[in-house]
């Protein structure tokens, strides 16, 4: 099958998670991620940026499909439930709100930047030593670091459900796949 | 004597369940699939062969291999 270029878009993804174990401050580029489907669903692109240039689903289905690391079993059908991935995605986005907000009370001055990385929204990770700033604002870093958990706790859960289930079982319950779907149900009145 | 079936092997998606992640698309060696408008995958049966690739693929197990009238 002929190959094109955004094929080789994982790479973008492991590049950024690479990144962000030398200077957090790259983890603000992940907002790409999060903006650019959500502005090519509502342009009328449909899940275009799911199908084609989702890195991370690429990268995922290298580990799980070409190496080999996936048990390429179904998912439990709780996963693929419209409760669960709703739900997920409610959690998800109350959780990135939250992280708003640490952001905001760093930038009121109420709070300190706190260097750590939070790994699945529990595991407080030392990573001090991606912040080499004191030429950025305590809250652009802040934001940084809270981005990045985001970023890390999502790939970690793909990750999981990646060897134990489908090598791209993540997009079962993607919260931005799902809120592209959920666009594109609106769009065309399919709710 | 030998008895042939008059059915055809086809790739069927379940529409309520599809979250259009595309991973079939790319699996299908036919390009019998596409993603409509976002919303679900849709199996052109003029073009599916039944070998069942995109069931192998889907995430979310919600492809499957029917029998239906040749």
């Amino acid at each position: 099958m002929k190959k094109n270029w955004y094929d080789n878009l994982w790479i973008v993804s492991l590049i950024y998670l690479l990144l962000g174990f030398f200077n957090i401050l790259f983890a603000w580029a992940g907002l790409f991620c999060f903006f650019i489907p959500l502005v090519v669903s509502v342009a009328g692109g449909g899940k275009i940026y799911c199908n084609r240039y989702c890195g991370r689903g690429q990268l995922f289905a290298l580990f799980g499909g070409r190496f080999g690391l996936s048990r390429k079993k179904n998912p439990p059908k709780f996963l693929k439930s419209r409760w669960f991935r709703y739900g997920f995605l409610i959690f998800f986005f109350t959780m990135f709100f939250l992280m708003l907000w640490n952001t905001w009370l760093v930038f009121a001055g109420a709070r300190e930047l706190r260097q750590v990385v939070k790994l699945l929204w529990t595991f407080k990770l030392p990573w001090h030593w991606a912040y080499h700033a004191a030429s950025v604002k305590p809250w652009v870093a802040q934001f940084a670091f809270g981005f990045y958990s985001v970023m890390l706790t999502s790939t970690v859960l793909g990750f999981i459900t990646m060897l134990l289930f489908k090598p791209r079982s993540w997009c079962v319950y993607c919260p931005i796949g799902t809120m592209t779907q959920l666009i594109c149900k609106a769009k065309c009145g399919k709710m | 004597m030998a008895v042939f079936s008059k059915s055809k092997r086809k790739a069927q998606v379940s529409l309520r369940d599809c979250v259009a992640c595309g991973c079939c698309v790319k699996a299908c060696p036919m390009a019998a699939i596409r993603i409509v408008k976002g919303v679900f995958a849709e199996v052109d049966a003029t073009k599916c062969v039944g070998c069942g690739r995109c069931v192998k693929e889907c995430p979310a197990a919600v492809v499957a291999i029917a029998e239906v009238p040749a």
